[in-house]
């Protein structure tokens, strides 16, 4: 019966089936979730009202009353995933050079590790204030470890035969640091890029969440602060839609910069 | 051990180079991996380095490079002594040495680049090196869109694009199947016999040495490495590698060296054996 147009057509009309299916799913959980409350199984006071939720975020959007904290949290987003990507490499292009320093700083950089750096938050709210500044602080020490260990890997990694001749052509030893240390560092910065957006993005909201004026975080926090649980869950919703607007953002940089690198065989989707 | 040519100073020359790694735990007696050798290569000549896997080939060949400096004696580039990079030799890796994050041409221009060529007179000549080696149109492709045969003709062309006097060869050809190989042994000689750089050439394949030489070196097996033999090869050029594998005098010239190989192939052999 099949034709070979058919089969042709077979893959596309198969993802068409699975992104159905993916939308049934969500539905489903939703519906659950409004079966379970609107019978009274879960209590509506604590686990909310998913179409109140719903409702609260159709009303945000469309009295745009969220987009400018919706900006706050992507400026904050941003900045700390820039500025933690910039010191994570510029740090470990030079530990992974350097093995005195890096073996001086070792123990300092585990601990620094080690500490739960949302404790920070705090002291950052009183040294750069409830503005973007102590969000964008708070985002960078979470960013900085991600991109620092992988780019200290990535040096320490390079492939020996490759260093070899490229020196043998002639490479200068500035000249191997851009034209080997530093791309090979970029693949590793971008095989780590959607944990450290994602780090950078949780730093901002964290932020927020404990002390701000502005952003979604803030939004979540009023509403906690008045037993509003369906405006809390509103901006969960919202949090995680913008984080998968992120992420495919990052997978969209990703593809274009790493054309040099072998695709996967198997596409991540 | 050969004499230099009359006239000129050989363009490469290990004077009693020895190498040795430290031993494994302190006061162990130190690992000689290569026990003075002395060798010479002259302008234009071809050498190839026979010996059994796991002898120092690769460790006489980073000493001649500068990539790796011996414990004992010395190494000349034109009669004088190395210290440092070899800055007249091209090194072929027998591992893929292509930077991944480059595509083939940028690959090739590399070297220029770094000498401070310009963009476009880089691009030119690689352009015409990658025309050279059989790729043009493949200059776009990054290393993982390419063959291994296509990979080494890059790297070929990586290299011969600075026009070293010296070209250092490891096992260049070892990992491609044998058609391709034949191709690339022939590629490699046309190249050669055009630009006559002096080459070294490393490799344990007997057969392979004899078709591209004008000399062979043969090494002892390891540890202290050190040569056992030299024959030189009077095959008429131009050769091919595949039809002179055929004639009488290249089997009878593989009798002979293989005589001598053979001790220290099994030599080797037992010492693998040993250690397993």
């Amino acid at each position: 019966m099949r034709s070979a147009s058919g089969s042709r057509n077979g893959r596309p009309s198969r993802r068409a089936r699975l992104a159905v299916y993916r939308v049934l799913l969500l539905v489903a959980v939703f519906a659950g979730w409004y079966a379970l409350t609107a019978t009274g199984v879960l209590p509506s006071f604590f686990f909310g009202r998913p179409l109140v939720v719903l409702r609260r975020v159709w009303e945000w959007f469309s009295s745009g009353k969220i987009y400018p904290h919706l900006a706050v949290t992507l400026v904050e987003t941003v900045l700390a995933f820039a500025a933690g990507t910039l010191l994570g490499v510029a740090a470990g292009l030079w530990l992974g050079l350097s093995r005195t320093a890096a073996s001086l700083l070792d123990p300092y950089i585990k601990a620094a590790n080690a500490m739960p750096r949302v404790i920070l938050a705090p002291i950052f709210a009183v040294w750069f204030g409830l503005g973007i500044a102590s969000k964008v602080a708070l985002g960078i020490t979470l960013v900085f470890f991600i991109v620092f260990f992988n780019v200290f890997q990535g040096v320490r990694e390079v492939s020996p035969v490759v260093l070899a001749s490229v020196r043998m052509l002639g490479a200068t030893r500035r000249q191997l640091l851009r034209h080997v240390y530093l791309p090979s560092a970029t693949s590793w910065v971008f095989s780590s890029l959607h944990t450290s957006v994602g780090m950078a993005f949780v730093g901002a909201v964290v932020g927020e969440y404990l002390g701000s004026a502005a952003g979604v975080g803030y939004l979540i926090l009023q509403a906690e602060g008045t037993f509003d649980i369906d405006t809390v869950f509103a901006g969960i919703v919202v949090l995680t839609a913008f984080a998968l607007l992120l992420d495919f953002a990052v997978t969209r940089a990703e593809r274009r910069l790493l054309t040099w690198r072998p695709r996967a065989p198997a596409e991540r989707t | 051990m050969t004499p230099a040519p009359a006239g000129a100073a050989p363009v490469l020359a290990l004077d009693h180079v020895g190498v040795e790694w430290p031993g494994a735990t302190a006061g162990a007696p130190p690992y000689v991996a290569v026990d003075d050798v002395s060798l010479s290569v002259a302008r234009g000549e071809f050498v190839s380095v026979v010996g059994p896997t796991g002898c120092g080939k690769s460790t006489l060949l980073n000493v001649a490079a500068g990539l790796l400096a011996p414990t004992s004696g010395d190494v000349l580039v034109g009669g004088e002594r190395l210290s440092g990079l070899n800055r007249r030799a091209g090194y072929l890796f027998q591992a893929d040495a292509l930077m991944p994050w480059r595509n083939a041409r940028e690959n090739v221009e590399a070297g220029l680049i770094f000498a401070g060529a310009t963009r476009d007179e880089a691009r030119e000549r690689a352009e015409q090196w990658l025309r050279r080696v059989g790729l043009s149109g493949f200059g776009d492709r990054y290393p993982h869109e390419l063959s291994g045969g296509m990979r080494k003709r890059v790297g070929l062309a990586q290299v011969l694009i600075l026009q070293p006097e010296i070209l250092l060869m490891d096992e260049p050809f070892s990992a491609l199947d044998v058609q391709t190989r034949q191709l690339m042994e022939n590629e490699l000689l046309d190249l050669w016999s055009a630009e006559r750089r002096s080459v070294v050439f490393i490799t344990h394949d007997l057969e392979e040495a004899i078709a591209l030489s004008d000399r062979i070196v043969l090494l002892s097996a390891g540890p202290a490495t050190r040569p056992i033999g030299e024959f030189a090869i009077d095959l008429p050029r131009p050769r091919d590698v595949a039809e002179i594998r055929l004639t009488p005098r290249f089997l009878e010239l593989h009798g002979r060296i293989w005589a001598a190989l053979r001790s220290e192939v099994l030599k080797a052999y037992a010492v693998s054996q040993r250690l397993a």
